[in-house]
C-alpha cells in the first residue's frame, strides 16, 4: 500500500493530498496542469517539505510530521523520473545508468543487463547524454531510477514534451515495466489517454485537493473525471476476458458484463483480459432490440440512471449485467424515447470506436 | 631560457612560478568555499561579504600588504600565533609571498566559480539526491565535475594574475633575491639598476609571454570541458 496524506502551503496555492492505492500497482495522478502534481511529486521524493503529513510505502514510513520522522531524499528509495530527464551530462548513458546502480540500498530486484533489454538501451549504451533523442533521454532516466532498486518509481509526466509518434514509442515501454517488474508506480499525468494505457487506480487532483479516487473502472463513472477530461473524452472503461478472435473477421470477441464486445485488438490472447473505453459520446441508445444493422456490438442492459450533461444532452448511465456504462444523448432523444431508471435499453456501438488495452496483471 | 637569462632571472622565474602555484593552492579551497556560500544561500550580511571578498580589487595593493604585515606579521595576532604554535614565519618567505598574491587574486578566483557555479543545474543535484547520493557524494561526483571549467579558467587566471603581482608582495615580504624577489620585483629591480635594461627587457617579455599563456590556457580548457560535456 502507498499512503500519501500531506498539506503544504506555497503562497496563495493550498495542497492537501490524502490518497491510498495498492502496490504493486500503477497509481495515476490525475489532473489538469497546476492541480499541484509537481508539488506532490516533489514532497513524495523528499525534496520539498510538506507542512504536515505522512507517507508510507508497504508500511515503511518516510515521512511522518507528528512522530518527527522525515527521511532524507537519498534514503527515501524513490526512484524519479523527472519531466525534464535530468541526465548527468558529464556522464555516458552507462554512467547515467550506474549512478544509481552504485547507490543501490536495498536487495537487487532488477539489474543492469534486464533493464538494458528492457529499455532497449543496449545500442545508446556509449552514448553522451546530449547525443540522445527526447525519447531516448527518457528511457535512460527511467532505467537508471529503476537501477536504484526503488520502492516506488515515481514518474512525473514523461511523455510530456515529446511529440505524438515518440509518445507512442514509449508507452509500451511502460506497459513493460508495469507488467514484468513488480515496482509500485506513481504516474503524474494531465493526459487521459495515457492514464488509460498505465493505471491501475486513479486519484484526481484539482486546485491542490484530492477529489476522487479509485479503481479506473469505478473512476471512468466519476462525474468530477468529467468536469476534468472534458464532455468529449468521458466513457466509461471496462475490463473484459477476451474469447477469441475470428480468423475471418480478425475482430476480437470480449465478455462484458451479460454480453460481449467485438473490436479490434491485435494480439489479444484467449482468456486476457482486456481494458475497453466506451466513449459516451460513440454509443447509440435503442428501446427495442435493433436488426439488420452494421453495427457490431449491440448491448442489453437497464437504464440506471438519466444525468442532465451540459450542451443540452443527457447522460445515460445503463448497467449491462453487472457493469454500468455511459452514454450521451440529446434531450430530445431521452424525451422521445422515455428514458428513465428501470427501462430496458439497447447500447450499439461500432468496432472501429472501440479501442483495448492489455490490463495490467495485477488487476 | 636559462642560455640567455642570468642565474638570479631564472631564478626569479622559478620562484614566481612557485609563489604562483602556492598561491593557487591555498585560495582554491577557501574560494569554493566563499563562491558556494554566495550563490547558494541566503543569509543577512550576504552583501557586505561579497563586498569584502571584492576588496582587493579596488584597495591599493600596498595597502593590503601593509595589513597582511599587521595581522600576519610575527608580532601580528595571526602571525604571531602561527610562529608560535606551528614555527611558521610569513614574513620574508615565499609563503608569505604565496599568501600575498593568494589575497590579490582570491576575488577573481571566487568570481570565476560563483559564474561556474551558477550553471550547474540544481535539478541534477536533486535527481543524484533521489538516486541514494548523499550532500558529500553530490559535491565530488555532479557539482564539481560540472563546475571544472569554471574551477580550472579560475585557477590559471588567479595563477597568471598571482605570477605579476607586485605591491602586495614587495610591502609584505620585501624584496629579497632567491626568497620573495619574484618576477615583477626582479623587473622593478633591474629598472632601478644602472645597465639594468637589457634584463628589464627580457623579464618584461617572459611576464608578458606567461601572462598571454595563462589567459589563452584557461579560455582552452573551458572550451574543451565544454565541448566534453555538449553544450
Amino acid at each position: 500500500m502507498f499512503e500519501v496524506a500531506v498539506s503544504k502551503r506555497r503562497g496563495t496555492f493550498h495542497l492537501d493530498a490524502r490518497f491510498e492505492s495498492p502496490t504493486p500497482g500503477v497509481v495515476a495522478l490525475f489532473g489538469r496542469s497546476g492541480s499541484g502534481k509537481s508539488t506532490l511529486v516533489h514532497i513524495v521524493a523528499g525534496l520539498l517539505d510538506a507542512d504536515a503529513g505522512r507517507i508510507l510505502i508497504d508500511g515503511r514510513c518516510l515521512l511522518d510530521t507528528e512522530k518527527g520522522v522525515k527521511v532524507p531524499p537519498q534514503r527515501r528509495r524513490i526512484g524519479v523520473v523527472f519531466q525534464d530527464s535530468r541526465l548527468f551530462p558529464h556522464l555516458d548513458v552507462s554512467g547515467n545508468l550506474n549512478y544509481g546502480r552504485k547507490r543501490a540500498k536495498a536487495p537487487f530486484f532488477v539489474t543492469l543487463d534486464e533493464v538494458v533489454d528492457l529499455l532497449g538501451l543496449t545500442s545508446l549504451m556509449e552514448r553522451r547524454t546530449h547525443q540522445l533523442s527526447g525519447g531516448e533521454a527518457k528511457r535512460v532516466a527511467i532505467g537508471r531510477a529503476l537501477l536504484s532498486q526503488p520502492s516506488l518509481l515515481l514518474l512525473d509526466e514523461p511523455l510530456s514534451g515529446l511529440d505524438a509518434s515518440r509518445r507512442g514509442e514509449l508507452l509500451p515501454y511502460l506497459e513493460r515495466l508495469r507488467d514484468e517488474l513488480a515496482v509500485p508506480m506513481a504516474y503524474v499525468s494531465h493526459d487521459f489517454d495515457e492514464v488509460l494505457r498505465l493505471a491501475t487506480h486513479l486519484v484526481l487532483l484539482d486546485r491542490g485537493r484530492t477529489v476522487a479516487q479509485g479503481d479506473l473502472t469505478t473512476m471512468s463513472l466519476n462525474p468530477d473525471l468529467r468536469a476534468i477530461i472534458g464532455a468529449d473524452a468521458v466513457g466509461a472503461i471496462v475490463d473484459g476476458v477476451v474469447l477469441g478472435t475470428d480468423a475471418q473477421s480478425g475482430l476480437t470477441r470480449v465478455a462484458v458484463g451479460r454480453n460481449h464486445l467485438e473490436l479490434e485488438s491485435p494480439g489479444a490472447v484467449a482468456g486476457s483480459t482486456l481494458r475497453v473505453q466506451l466513449l459516451a459520446r460513440d454509443l447509440i441508445v435503442a428501446t427495442s432490440a435493433p436488426r439488420d444493422m452494421s453495427v457490431r456490438n449491440v448491448l442489453e442492459g437497464t437504464v440506471r440512471d438519466v444525468a442532465a450533461d451540459s450542451g443540452g444532452s443527457d447522460l445515460i448511465t445503463i448497467d449491462i449485467g453487472g457493469t454500468l456504462i455511459i452514454a450521451r444523448i440529446t434531450h430530445a432523444a431521452t424525451r422521445e424515447l422515455q428514458l428513465a431508471p428501470g427501462r430496458g435499453a439497447w447500447v450499439l456501438v461500432k468496432a472501429v470506436s472501440l479501442r483495448g488495452y492489455a490490463t495490467p496483471k495485477t488487476v | 631560457m636559462t642560455m640567455w637569462l642570468s642565474a638570479d632571472e631564472s631564478r626569479a622565474l622559478q620562484l614566481s612560478l612557485t609563489v604562483a602555484l602556492r598561491s593557487v593552492l591555498f585560495s582554491l579551497p577557501p574560494a569554493l568555499l566563499v563562491a558556494w556560500v554566495l550563490t547558494r544561500r541566503r543569509f543577512p550580511g550576504r552583501t557586505l561579504l561579497d563586498a569584502f571578498v571584492h576588496l582587493p580589487l579596488v584597495l591599493p595593493p600596498v595597502m593590503v600588504g601593509y595589513l597582511l604585515l599587521l595581522l600576519l606579521g610575527n608580532r601580528g595576532p595571526i602571525g604571531g600565533w602561527l610562529q608560535r604554535e606551528f614555527g611558521i614565519a610569513l614574513v620574508f618567505t615565499r609563503n608569505g609571498a604565496a599568501v600575498a598574491t593568494a589575497v590579490m587574486s582570491f576575488p577573481l578566483m571566487v568570481r570565476a566559480m560563483r559564474l561556474s557555479l551558477e550553471t550547474v543545474e540544481r535539478g541534477l543535484e536533486e535527481a543524484a539526491c533521489t538516486l541514494g547520493a548523499g550532500a558529500i557524494d553530490r559535491l565530488a561526483t555532479i557539482t564539481l565535475p560540472l563546475m571544472m571549467p569554471g574551477l580550472l579558467a579560475g585557477a590559471v587566471t588567479a595563477f597568471s594574475a598571482a605570477l605579476g603581482e607586485f605591491g602586495a608582495v614587495i610591502t609584505f615580504v620585501s624584496n629579497i633575491p632567491g626568497e620573495t624577489r619574484t618576477l615583477p620585483l626582479a623587473l622593478y629591480t633591474a629598472l632601478q639598476t644602472p645597465d639594468g635594461e637589457a634584463a628589464a627587457a627580457r623579464l618584461a617579455i617572459i611576464s608578458f609571454t606567461l601572462g598571454l599563456s595563462g589567459l589563452l590556457l584557461s579560455e582552452w580548457f573551458a572550451r574543451r570541458v565544454r565541448v566534453l560535456l555538449g553544450r
